[in-house]
């Protein structure tokens, strides 16, 4: 007997919690931008993550200075490009 | 060498590479498997070849004598069985009645002797509804 | 109840199937509410399964046998512990814990991305969602845990005793962590391949799950082999078992993966290759859970066919197929931005080590399937045996330990000669020393094992001065002191400094791995009480037989034979091992009751002294044969007697069989660094969890303030 009351009552949370989100009605979406910027900020932040590892990799040796003033000044170059579009979308 | 050109050797070669490799992996894996067999298919069996063997060990046949186990496989709904004498490891679900694979070649006498630590049973119990096999 | 757990999992269906199309009708049409609502149904989903899982669970704990499941798999006396995770070694059950498993990943995911990525996130919930969809109606109409008996027994059959050890209980759980975790990285993969938007944010917003899926696969790998080493009665940690190699799959390509998505992340390339690793690797997680349900490979796991098979195959075609088309008609936003500048930098490195990684997973891959591979050729059966795999997955293995150690010291781009030979001074220095060491010791019969312990030591070399010469960067940059430098280079590097640790972890296992095999003493001996023999160097004397019955609420659980061992090494200590047999009964009602016993489940206690260098290893199988006799008269009194009469005549027996114990052959194995395999697997976790491990939000910020200020620096300047 109690089964079914506990079914009807799972039944009626699902479709509360699943339903939320339709009763605000329908909204346009302006997914393009968000995206972009998030896209920008992800090349960013992998971008801060390269030059730090590049200097890492030449303090541990593993990179010639030359070599390093090159890439360094390469990879901060491609970080201003981002920085700038993200700039832009503001 | 141009950038292009190095490019397209590196992929040629590694190319040739997985070429042999699959090669290699092909031709050795024929030569060196044995054939899986039940009861019912050894009777044509050449003494000498390695088969591996699927079936029932049949109820009562099983003797042990020291580290010699003797027993006779079955075709798995019953019927013919050939002799297996077998040295080595004997897994732990191991009971008469129960499926085993074991690798075995026929000797002169007709007797099927397994390779030693060759023996498989098939554990039984695990994701079948009955327990009394 | 039952009916409740039923009802609950039809409803996860239905939330599932809804979830599905208010993704895609939301992701085609833009309705960014309809793309929350399915959201929702995964968290509904997750909430559902739990449930579920609850009922199960309870039922198992409180024994109610009216459920066909309990009843078949646990019973009254079966230890607490072992009745609630007999829930999962029932399929039904194992079904429905896959299941909850991968409501509760993606829910955490899906929370986690909430507000990003939300072209992909549509399609990657409906992905997840389908894998749950199919796990459902399986579970509703195929394998319901759910399912009543008529009229419950008084006793259920009881948890197989082989599977009554802590690691067999929590492998299964560990390998479906894996798989499901495997599921996230596939289904976003799919979703952004869908979408074009191959770029680095897909990667860095899995690239957690698959760590983790890599890490509790891995762990689950491990657990199976330490459990066949220390209960099994053969000695060994691998077989090359089709069910074996088919968790092993997805766990190679997943590291194949991990690698490159860095490859990715720093340069851009290989996009078409990680897209394809990425869904191959799904792929096989689906296979390797069908393959320990199917029985279309002989092995010891597999155990006989199901109702599944068609089901499955019908899934893991449409995956292949589908991830096919998908890379396929893809393939111009997979190309690559970057090409490699060199052979000798780290992006070769990490090419080579994927190469090797899919040409191991080709290998088991040929191998596991070779028999449905012959049979389609060439008509009949053929299977392949261990010493097969071991030809090419040990030079493979060689090399792979080779390039992790290459890899971490070399530089990205391009490393010059000058450079190399400064970095590699020491660690090859060291392995030739190793090396040089091995054959003085007399390990040259085993060059395999010298190379081996060449390699390892090479790589613990790379990896001590990584630390080094990192700790010494820290010095320079900010003044601190060794101890700390290394904290806080650790701390802030954990990605890099995590996976120096799995390589260290991974020389110390296949070292490990190494001398066991070549060096190991094995032999199967025939003794009685008061013989002496020797292995390696060990000299074993049978002291005394054992027997003894174990009682469980005043019935008889099981029985014991064993032999006490004294074990004596060479110009060491002396210690004492106890190794067993144990009988459990069988549930036939046609057999006697005490013969019942040698009918049923035997699992071996193996005497193990597991040591820092070396392993001794005693396995015991008394000759059933000669107690045949007694155990027949004894059935045919006891027959029909109280229980209380047949525990003291069991008591008898045992006490008789210890005067005159029956004749037993032993195993016995002396196998050095057998433990470096499990202490090199936790190393290999502990770097895992590392690298996992997320950075606080401030420690990060500090990180890159600096690479931002300099940034910000060009960006005024220009």
């Amino acid at each position: 007997m109690l089964a079914p009351i506990l079914v009807i009552c799972a039944l009626a949370i699902v479709v509360w919690v699943v339903g939320a989100p339709l009763r605000g009605g329908p909204r346009a979406a302006d997914e393009e931008v968000v995206a972009e910027r998030e896209r920008l900020e992800a090349a960013r932040e992998a971008k801060y993550r390269e030059i730090r590892e590049l200097e890492l990799d030449h303090r541990t040796g593993k990179l010639s200075d030359e070599d390093f003033r090159a890439l360094d000044r390469q990879l901060r170059g491609e970080a201003v490009v981002i920085q700038r579009e993200l700039d832009r979308l503001d | 060498m141009d950038p292009a050109r190095k490019r397209t050797v590196r992929l040629v070669v590694a190319l040739t590479a997985a070429v042999l490799l699959v090669g290699a992996l092909a031709v050795t894996s024929f030569s060196a498997s044995s054939e899986a067999r039940t009861p019912k298919q050894l009777a044509d069996a050449q003494p000498g070849e390695r088969y591996q063997l699927t079936g029932r060990v049949q109820k009562g046949t099983y003797v042990r004598r020291g580290d010699l186990h003797t027993f006779r496989i079955q075709e798995r709904t019953g019927g013919v069985s050939v002799p297996v004498s077998y040295r080595g490891s004997v897994p732990d679900p191991f009971r008469e009645g129960r499926e085993v694979i074991v690798t075995v070649t026929k000797d002169a006498s007709g007797t099927f002797v397994g390779e030693r630590d060759s023996l498989i049973t098939k554990c039984p119990s695990k994701f079948t509804k009955d327990q009394q096999s | 109840m039952a009916v409740l757990g039923r009802a609950l999992i039809y409803l996860a269906l239905a939330v599932a199937v809804y979830g599905i199309v208010a993704a895609l009708v939301g992701a085609r049409r833009g309705r960014a509410d309809l793309v929350e609502s399915a959201r929702r149904s995964v968290y509904a989903l997750a909430g559902l399964t739990v449930a579920a899982f609850a009922i199960l669970e309870i039922a198992f704990l409180r024994s109610d046998f009216s459920f066909s499941v309990v009843a078949s798999h646990s019973s009254t006396t079966t230890p607490p512990f072992y009745q609630a995770t007999a829930a999962w070694s029932s399929q039904e059950g194992s079904l429905l814990l896959w299941l909850l498993m991968l409501s509760l990943w993606s829910s955490l995911v899906l929370f986690l991305t909430r507000r990003h990525l939300r072209d992909v996130v549509p399609y990657a919930t409906a992905v997840l969602l389908g894998f749950a969809a199919f796990f459902a109606a399986l579970l509703a109409f195929f394998e319901s845990p759910f399912a009543q008996v008529a009229v419950a027994p008084p006793e259920g059959a009881g948890l197989n005793p082989l599977l009554r050890h802590p690691s067999m209980m929590i492998h299964p759980p560990m390998l479906y962590s894996g798989y499901t975790l495997f599921a996230i990285p596939f289904a976003f993969g799919v979703a952004a391949l869908i979408r074009r938007r191959v770029d680095a944010d897909w990667i860095a917003a899995t690239r957690r799950f698959a760590l983790a899926a890599w890490l509790f696969l891995g762990a689950g790998i491990i657990l199976g082999a330490r459990w066949s080493y220390a209960e099994l009665g053969w000695g060994g940690y691998w077989a090359w078992d089709p069910v074996e190699n088919a968790s092993l799959l997805p766990w190679l390509t997943g590291t194949a993966f991990i690698h490159s998505i860095m490859l990715q992340e720093k340069r851009g390339m290989l996009k078409m290759w990680n897209a394809s690793l990425v869904l191959a690797t799904g792929t096989l997680c689906i296979l390797g859970t069908f393959l320990v349900r199917s029985g279309i490979l002989d092995s010891i796991h597999a155990f006989g066919a199901s109702t599944l098979g068609v089901p499955f195959i019908a899934l893991i075609a449409v995956m292949v197929a589908g991830s096919i088309a998908l890379v396929v008609s893809r393939r111009d936003a997979l190309r690559s931005e970057h090409r490699l500048d060199s052979l000798l930098s780290r992006e070769a490195m990490f090419v080579a080590n994927n190469l090797v990684l899919v040409g191991l997973a080709f290998v088991v891959f040929w191998g596991t399937f070779f028999p449905l591979i012959a049979e389609a050729l060439t008509g009949e059966r053929q299977t392949l045996g261990p010493p097969w795999f071991d030809r090419y997955t040990v030079p493979l293995a060689l090399v792979l330990v080779l390039l992790s150690g290459i890899g971490p010291v070399i530089a990205w781009r391009r490393a010059t000669w000058r450079n190399a030979r400064r970095a590699f001074l020491v660690p090859v220095a060291s392995g030739l020393v190793t090396a040089a060491a091995c054959l003085a010791f007399g390990l040259g019969e085993s060059p395999f094992s010298v190379v081996m312990f060449a390699l390892g030591a090479f790589v613990i070399g790379t990896v001590a001065q990584e630390f080094w010469r990192g700790a010494g960067a820290r010095r320079a940059m900010a003044g601190e002191a060794p101890p700390r430098a290394v904290v806080t280079l650790v701390r802030r590097n954990r990605r890099r400094y995590g996976g120096y640790i799995v390589h260290l972890g991974v020389a110390l296992l296949f070292m490990g791995v190494a001398a066991s095999s070549a060096f190991q003493d094995e032999r199967d001996v025939r003794m009685s009480p008061g013989d002496r023999t020797r292995i390696g160097d060990y000299t074993v004397t049978f002291a005394k037989s054992t027997a003894d019955i174990e009682l469980r609420g005043g019935r008889l659980e099981n029985i014991k034979f064993g032999a006490r061992l004294v074990v004596e090494r060479d110009g060491g200590e002396t210690f004492t091992t106890v190794t067993e047999r144990r009988y459990f009964p069988s549930m036939n009602p046609a057999l006697g009751p005490i013969g019942r016993f040698f009918e049923g489940e035997a699992t071996s206690e193996i005497g193990l002294q597991a040591g820092l260098l070396r392993d001794f290893w005693a396995a015991y199988q008394p000759d059933q044969e000669s107690i045949r006799a007694v155990v027949d008269r004894l059935d045919e009194r006891m027959e029909g007697k109280p229980a209380d009469q047949q525990v003291r005549a069991m008591a008898n027996l045992t006490a008789f069989l210890r005067d005159r114990p029956p004749p037993a052959t032993f195993r016995l194995i002396a196998s050095p660094l057998v433990s470096w395999i499990w202490i090199g697997s936790l190393v290999v976790f502990s770097g895992g969890l590392l690298a996992l491990w997320p950075a606080p939000d401030a420690a990060r910020r500090r990180a890159t303030a600096r690479a931002a200020a300099r940034v910000a620096q060009d960006l005024s300047r220009a």
